[in-house]
């Protein structure tokens, strides 16, 4: 009851405050700033460019959506492949065309009841949603009662359970022939719309009064206990909507693929948001975002480590592999030397941007 | 099903058990002492298969030279491991030293990607391994039956070092409480070096078996072990050497069973061998968080 009034009023002191304060404005201004920036890059840059672009705010999603139950409330999940399957697989069996799905599923014939079903891409990113969120529900009920390691290796396992499921579920999923054709919808606006959407949701969250309550969890789960914070209830909460983001990611990961298949979901597509959520410092929404597109051009830039390298006066052959080696070891020096990431807790501010400018000035001054 | 089949089944199912329980005892033995999932155990497992393979194969020597060869470079790669990934981190949050054991892991996987390749190798076959046993109609490779016998030996051996030798006790001492045993004068460091030593030298047993059982080497063949042996270790109560052995056995004949009685079945089960370990992991969570062996500890403030 209490922290129903607590949230509405800062509800309200937002909407308020949204036209009034400077640096809700600050804000409004950046996003439209960020969005025309956008809108030139995708006119101006290459097809294979405008991928990366579209990575980048994938890759913002599922970075904060993990950032959440990781960060926030300092549950160490290793699940986040698993909600992603799920909601690849509903979003591109929801909008495949019936035709497509005939065409796709040679080796037996579809499920009657989804072969001839086709929604619009919107619906089909939400339905990915709702349905990571609802596969969020049942995994955590009974996995949130864990601690630390117990957890991570609990919802690893559900992750290869989901995996593994979808591979033999040929009827539903394909199997592991995977789907193909998936409908090309995704562009710029729909990945980064939803990327900052995220971002405003997660912002907004965490100011609120679930925020502190998943802030006193992460510091210490007895102390907030004590403090009469529901443990579970608002663990649960975190993971649920830490999975609907992820499901989300998921759907528009395979749409912009085109392709999906249960070997994609591996641990290894977890360990990617993991490395990103570590390097812009775990519990750090703006520090993700930095990181989630730092990451992502590394990532892609870093492929000339697998081609062949001319250096004019020396040739390498390429060497397969190479690139995950330096992100593995990226990984390890972060977290050797360096635990705080690019932002640690702290976070972007238009305050801190004011003294830091300020400071500037006046250095500049003495001078 | 008929007898011959099952008591088949029932070989396979021992030497699979027994390579889960070389495994998982390396995984309990170092959370017994630095309350940590060593996630790159499954990889130091795989690491000894290709250097038995490279010694084999490259420098073309007898099989025991070979064995023994990548025994002990498992076991100076284990505790380099845990000099370089581990030890920096002792005293910080737990979810650091699981980020970069789970960086360690991997960064191996992707260095044996570099270094040997991504293409799966043979294990080369040794005759007297590869022979055909037949006891009363029931055939199987000599490996299947050499494995748990070799466990079995090895298994006391281990039984020694811990219960009658010096090391064995401090290892003891400090999985029973670190402080305590720091300030009793023994060296912590010493004895958290000669767990992963015995660790990586059961993974290297083990991995070395493994590569004769089912000869097919692949930089990732150490993920799936190594996760399915970290929860034969938690059924089996963690940080207990006879619960890993036990949730081994029953992680073995698990898989084995479901895809021994899928054939027998109205819907092929036999994709979900691999599901098995979590299911099994999922529900002794739920049911007895400590496991078979473990003894239940409460959080205290």
């Amino acid at each position: 009851m209490k922290e129903k009034t607590l949230d509405t009023i800062s509800w309200k002191w937002w909407l308020k405050n949204l036209f009034t304060n400077k640096n809700s404005l600050y804000t409004i201004i950046a996003i439209i700033v960020t969005l025309i920036i956008i809108g030139v890059l995708n006119k101006t840059l290459d097809n294979y460019q405008i991928r990366i672009l579209n990575l980048c705010a994938i890759y913002i999603i599922l970075a904060l959506s993990m950032n959440l139950i990781n960060g926030f409330v300092g549950l160490f999940s290793l699940g986040h492949a698993g909600f992603m399957a799920v909601g690849a697989y509903t979003c591109a069996l929801l909008t495949m065309s019936p035709e497509v799905k005939q065409m796709n599923f040679f080796l037996k014939p579809m499920v009657p009841w989804l072969a001839n079903v086709q929604v619009s891409f919107p619906t089909g990113v939400l339905m990915a949603g709702i349905m990571a969120a609802l596969a969020g529900a049942i995994i955590g009920a009974p996995v949130l009662r864990l601690k630390d390691d117990y957890l991570a290796i609990a919802t690893l396992g559900f992750a290869e359970i989901i995996r593994i499921v979808f591979t033999n579920l040929q009827s539903i999923t394909n199997g592991a022939l995977g789907l193909k054709g998936l409908p090309n919808t995704v562009n710029v606006w729909w990945t980064w719309g939803i990327a900052i959407a995220t971002i405003i949701f997660m912002i907004l969250l965490i100011h609120g009064s679930y925020g502190k309550a998943f802030k006193a969890i992460r510091e210490d789960e007895i102390a907030a206990e004590a403090m009469g914070i529901g443990l579970f209830k608002h663990k649960m909460m975190a993971f649920i909507i830490g999975s609907f983001f992820a499901g989300i990611g998921g759907a528009l990961l395979g749409h912009l693929m085109g392709t999906i298949d249960p070997l994609m979901f591996r641990f290894l597509l977890t360990f990617n948001i993991v490395l990103i959520v570590v390097f812009g410092g775990i519990g750090s929404i703006t520090g993700n975002v930095i990181a989630a597109v730092i990451v992502t051009i590394m990532m892609e830039v870093l492929r000339v480590l697998d081609g062949r390298m001319d250096f004019g006066f020396i040739e390498i052959q390429g060497i397969p592999g190479l690139r995950m080696v330096v992100f593995s070891i990226m990984l390890m020096a972060v977290i050797l030397f360096w635990q705080r990431g690019l932002m640690g807790t702290k976070e972007f501010s238009w305050a801190w941007l004011k003294r830091v400018s300020r400071r500037m000035v006046f250095r500049t001054k003495d001078c | 099903m008929s007898l011959t089949i099952f008591m088949q089944q029932l070989v396979n199912a021992a030497s699979l058990g027994s390579l889960y329980a070389l495994l998982a005892i390396g995984y309990t033995m170092v959370y017994g002492i630095l309350r940590l999932i060593n996630f790159a155990h499954g990889d130091v497992f795989m690491l000894s298969t290709y250097f038995a393979f490279y010694a084999m194969t490259s420098f073309l020597l007898p099989w025991y030279i070979s064995f023994a060869i990548a025994i002990i470079l498992t076991i100076l790669f284990g505790t380099v491991l845990e000099r370089g990934a581990y030890r920096p981190l002792r005293n910080s949050p737990r979810i650091s030293i699981m980020i970069s054991a789970i960086a360690a892991s991997f960064l191996i996987q992707n260095l044996a990607v570099v270094f040997f390749g991504g293409i799966p190798k043979a294990f080369p076959s040794v005759p007297i391994f590869s022979k055909i046993i037949q006891i009363s109609g029931v055939s199987s490779s000599s490996i299947s039956v050499i494995i748990p016998i070799v466990t079995i030996l090895v298994l006391f051996i281990l039984g020694y070092i811990i219960n009658q030798t010096k090391m064995g006790m401090a290892m003891r001492a400090v999985s029973k409480d670190y402080e305590a045993a720091r300030l009793m004068g023994i060296n912590v460091n010493t004895v958290i070096s000669f767990t992963f030593g015995i660790g990586s030298a059961l993974a290297a047993i083990g991995g070395v078996m493994w590569g004769l059982k089912y000869p097919q080497l692949i930089p990732l063949m150490g993920l799936m072990p190594g996760l399915k042996c970290f929860i034969a270790a938690v059924v089996g109560g963690i940080g207990n050497i006879k619960g890993a052995v036990i949730g081994g056995f029953i992680l073995g004949f698990g898989e084995i069973m479901i895809v021994a009685v899928s054939v027998y079945m109205p819907y092929d089960l036999s994709g979900y061998r691999d599901a098995f370990a979590f299911v099994l992991l999922i529900a002794i969570l739920l049911l007895k968080p400590d496991g078979i062996m473990g003894k239940s500890s409460v959080e205290k403030v």
